[in-house]
């Protein structure tokens, strides 16, 4: 590193270091840590509300914090533990699937991490003062815009600023994967992790901005006095709903589909064969992708938009069903006759097929129009979307930790303690939400903060709370084998599982320019064709030469931080105008740095090959 | 490539704006950014088109509009996308010199633009007492015609500032890619126009 900062040493020049860094890397690494502290967050919550729901008319939270609980577990759950998760991993491993030295544009790749991490904690100071947002993750209008306070507003602002930045992380891995890629790359050549990192970028890209249009609304009714959702002006609140869901459906599909990817990259690794039906795979993730468009109505199929949207919708949704299966098989004939070893990251695979199944087809059901007049807002709707949600993405995310835990931090998660790890919280699950779809039946309402005695729901919700508390078991195991993993476990080397692609191909740590030579790839599953050549490692592309690198910055962080300061004074400028002054000091930092940015040659630095060889010598760099 | 290379090159490239992979990069970087701004005007004008009876009232967009002003506005947006392509056309020739000047002219159009617009909106609050809080459609007017505007705003003063900062050292690898995609930006904004000046003025006027 030839920033200044890294001469230095000690720990404010560590701090320093992870404030300023554009590598990706230690993105990921900050991805990580702030993804899994809110999932944490998220998960209290979560505990929170089941305690609630344990017995019928408890009073353990009030109606009013109940609202706030459920809300706020929900928005943290989505967009500040799952998806933050997901650029973590993809961060960590996309450009080393590729064979790149880093992202095409690091210094936005650290701007959309700041955003994301400015916006959270908006989101989440709402709690201390006066009151968190209350409206539901959906956040719809009219509750939301008549909702007293300012937990609303801390909604708005905190999902535009961490919006924005989950855009520009998007368009970043867009053009990645497109004008990254090591020579021989092709695209069906591609992991199937990075195929779905691309197909999931390019849902970012185009669902993140109903969003933004969303919350500029919703912001302009509640602080500017507009009335696109007031009625007694000519409103209409139907528009968030639509424009929520334009955004929402895409939503699910970006949270699932990334981790489809990493299941199948698993799946054949720990198989020692190479995926089946690569091209179907590749196909069904682009068609979903597609298809994820086209039904975000199913989620207002009550709202009386009429028999044949309905129908229209109901298909569409009911089409997805058929990509979606093509990947169940695929999988299962990827194990078929391999030689599998059930390491921890291949225990939550295996585990994620049912599960996810069982998500998915209780979603066909819910896309049945007529009959989602019975299930829309029951427990039913509760019990599909975790079963995906959970048996999906928290398993997809746990199986991905485990599988390139090593490549980020150069050591092996203990197996024992991730296999300890995975049945509490794999029993706990089913118990938890299994239940939820009969409770739903039997008409247990979602987003009530009590349930009545003598309705035959008291025995399911008790099941359902002690699922619950077996899953936080289960993570509480997974948290303190990261800890005994990094001060007990040995180093490993760069290939430990006997992998198949580019990315075990480097030392575990990578050095922070990936590749002292970029790789020439020769096949699918790169790193095999080379093993089954009886070659150690990659050929490279180039002679060994100078790497041109780019410069660390704190501008992101400032960036962001301005537009921190300017959503407190958006939010209450309603109560006295004076806080506009923040709004203008925060733009100011803001747009300053922006201009800072634009005005000043940044051109990076070079990494000499004198450095690159005595880095060989020490072992890098293969 | 060398860091002088790219700040004084020998000899400059047929497309100096793709010329090294940092170019490359931001060029299709900029247009997929392009693509998602797409989805953010169809929703504002999805918005619009909804709330477009909405008037509560007096004031309805054929009682509003004056399709004189809007008529000029048009004239000058459209020019100055035109003035930019000259800019464009002589980067390519590198011609220096040349490509500010057209860019100083596009950035006076782009004045001109907005001042009509704030003077137009200025019109209906003060003549029609029509504002962004009266009624839903006045929210939606508004927000899109606005929205616009402040695209118009910063395109602006995105080319101001890359004229000021370069016009001591002239054209290289590096601000190649800047002017060119500030130009991109100027574009979709006049395209965007367009769709406004059809959607909103013509069919307020006569839908
Ligand atoms: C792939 C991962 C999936 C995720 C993450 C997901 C997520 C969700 C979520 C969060 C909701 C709740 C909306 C609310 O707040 O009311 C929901 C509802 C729904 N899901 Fe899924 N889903 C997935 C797959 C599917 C599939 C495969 C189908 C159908 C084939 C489906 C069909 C539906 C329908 C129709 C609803 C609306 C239910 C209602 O509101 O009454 N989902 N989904
Ligand atoms: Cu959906």
């Amino acid at each position: 590193m030839s920033t200044a900062a890294a001469q230095k040493s000690g720990f404010l020049a560590t701090i320093w270091d992870y404030l300023t860094t554009v590598d990706h890397k230690k993105i990921a690494q900050l991805y990580l840590y702030t993804g899994g502290f809110f999932f944490l967050v998220g998960g209290v919550e979560a505990m929170l509300i089941r305690i609630q729901l344990m017995k019928p008319d408890n009073d353990f939270l009030s109606a009013g914090l109940y609202n706030e609980m459920i809300t706020m577990h929900g928005t943290t759950m989505i967009f500040l533990a799952a998806m933050p998760l997901i650029f973590a991993l993809m961060n960590a491993v996309v450009p080393l699937q590729i064979g790149a030295r880093d992202v095409a544009f690091p210094f936005l790749n650290s701007l959309g991490f700041w955003l994301f991490f400015f916006g959270g904690v908006l989101l989440n100071v709402s709690w201390f003062t006066g009151g968190a947002p209350d409206a539901g993750w959906t956040n719809y209008a009219p509750l939301s815009t008549t909702s007293p306070g300012h937990g609303v507003d801390y909604y708005v602002m905190g999902l535009q600023i961490s919006g924005a930045g989950t855009l520009i992380a998007g368009i970043n891995f867009l053009v990645t994967i497109v004008n990254m890629r090591a020579p021989g790359m092709t695209y069906m050549r591609m992991p199937l992790f990075t195929w779905s990192t691309f197909v999931t970028s390019a849902l970012i890209l185009f669902a993140f901005p109903a969003l933004t249009v969303g919350l500029f609304l919703m912001m302009f009714d509640r602080m500017f006095g507009s009335a696109f959702f007031d009625v007694a002006l000519g409103g209409n609140v139907i528009i968030w709903e639509h424009l929520f869901w334009i955004f929402g459906h895409p939503e699910v599909y970006i949270l699932i589909l990334p981790l489809f990817g990493a299941f199948s990259d698993i799946f054949s690794t720990f198989s020692k064969k190479r995926l089946f039906g690569y091209s179907a795979m590749v196909f069904a993730t682009v068609l979903i992708g597609f298809l994820g468009f086209m039904v975000w109505a199913h989620h207002m199929f009550t709202v009386g938009m009429g028999p044949i949207a309905n129908s229209i919708f109901a298909v569409a949704t009911m089409a997805i069903a058929v990509p979606t299966g093509i990947k169940i098989f695929n999988w299962l004939f990827t194990m078929w006759g391999g030689q599998i070893r059930m390491t921890a990251a291949m225990l939550w695979s295996v585990a994620f097929i049912p599960s996810f199944t069982i998500g998915g087809m209780t979603g066909v059901m819910l896309a049945a129009a007529a009959a989602d007049y019975q299930y829309h807002d029951t427990y039913f709707v509760v019990g599909h979307f975790h079963y995906v949600i959970v048996g999906g993405v928290a398993f997809g995310l746990f199986a991905g930790l485990h599988y390139w835990w090593p490549k980020m931090f150069g050591k092996i998660l203990n197996e024992k303690l991730g296999k300890l790890a995975f049945w509490p919280f794999f029993i706990g699950f089913h118990l938890t939400f299994f239940i939820q779809h009969f409770l739903g039946l039997m008409g247990m309402p979602r987003r009530y903060w009590v349930f009545l005695d003598g309705q035959g729901l008291n025995t399911g919700n008790l099941i359902s709370t002690i699922g619950a508390f077996l899953m936080a078991i289960g993570t509480i195991i997974f948290l303190i084998n990261i800890v005994y993993t990094a001060f007990k476990e040995p180093k490993v080397g760069g290939d430990p599982w006997n992998g198949r692609t580019l990315e075990w191909a480097i030392p575990s740590p990578p050095p922070h320019y990936n590749f002292a030579q970029t790789p020439l790839v020769r096949g699918l599953d790169p790193l095999w064709v080379e093993k089954m050549d009886g070659k150690k490692g990659m050929t490279p592309s180039e002679p060994l030469g100078d790497i041109h690198m780019p410069n660390g910055s704190i501008l992101p962080f400032m960036m962001s931080l301005g537009m921190f300061i300017a959503g407190f004074g958006f939010i209450y400028q309603i109560d006295s105008s004076s806080w506009l002054i923040a709004v203008f000091i925060g733009m100011g930092i803001t747009l300053g740095s922006m201009l800072t940015r634009s005005l000043k040659d940044d051109l990076g630095h070079h990494i000499h090959k004198e450095e690159l060889e005595r880095d060989i010598k020490k072992g890098a760099g293969k | 490539m060398s860091h002088d290379d790219v700040l004084n090159p020998k000899q400059m490239p047929h497309d100096p704006e793709k010329a090294t992979l940092e170019g490359k990069n931001k060029f299709l970087g900029f247009w997929f950014f392009l693509g998602g701004e797409t989805v953010l005007f169809a929703s504002l004008f999805g918005t619009y088109l909804a709330l477009n009876g909405s008037t509560q009232g007096e004031n309805t967009p054929e009682h509003l509009f004056g399709l004189e002003l809007v008529f000029i506005m048009t004239m000058l947006l459209l020019t100055s996308s035109l003035t930019s392509v000259y800019a464009m056309y002589h980067m390519k020739n590198h011609n220096f010199q040349k490509m500010q000047l057209w860019l100083v002219i596009t950035v006076l159009l782009g004045l001109g633009f907005l001042g009509c617009e704030i003077y137009e909106f200025m019109h209906y609050i003060h003549e029609y007492e029509f504002t962004f809080r009266s009624s839903a459609f006045g929210s939606a007017f508004y927000t899109l015609v606005g929205f616009h505007g402040g695209h118009v705003l910063f395109g602006l003063s995105w080319i101001t500032a890359l004229i000021i900062r370069n016009q001591k050292r002239g054209l290289n690898l590096y601000n190649a890619p800047k002017y060119y995609i500030a130009s991109l930006y100027w574009h979709f904004i006049d395209v965007v126009w367009v769709f406004i000046f059809t959607v909103v003025y013509l069919m307020g006027k006569v839908g």
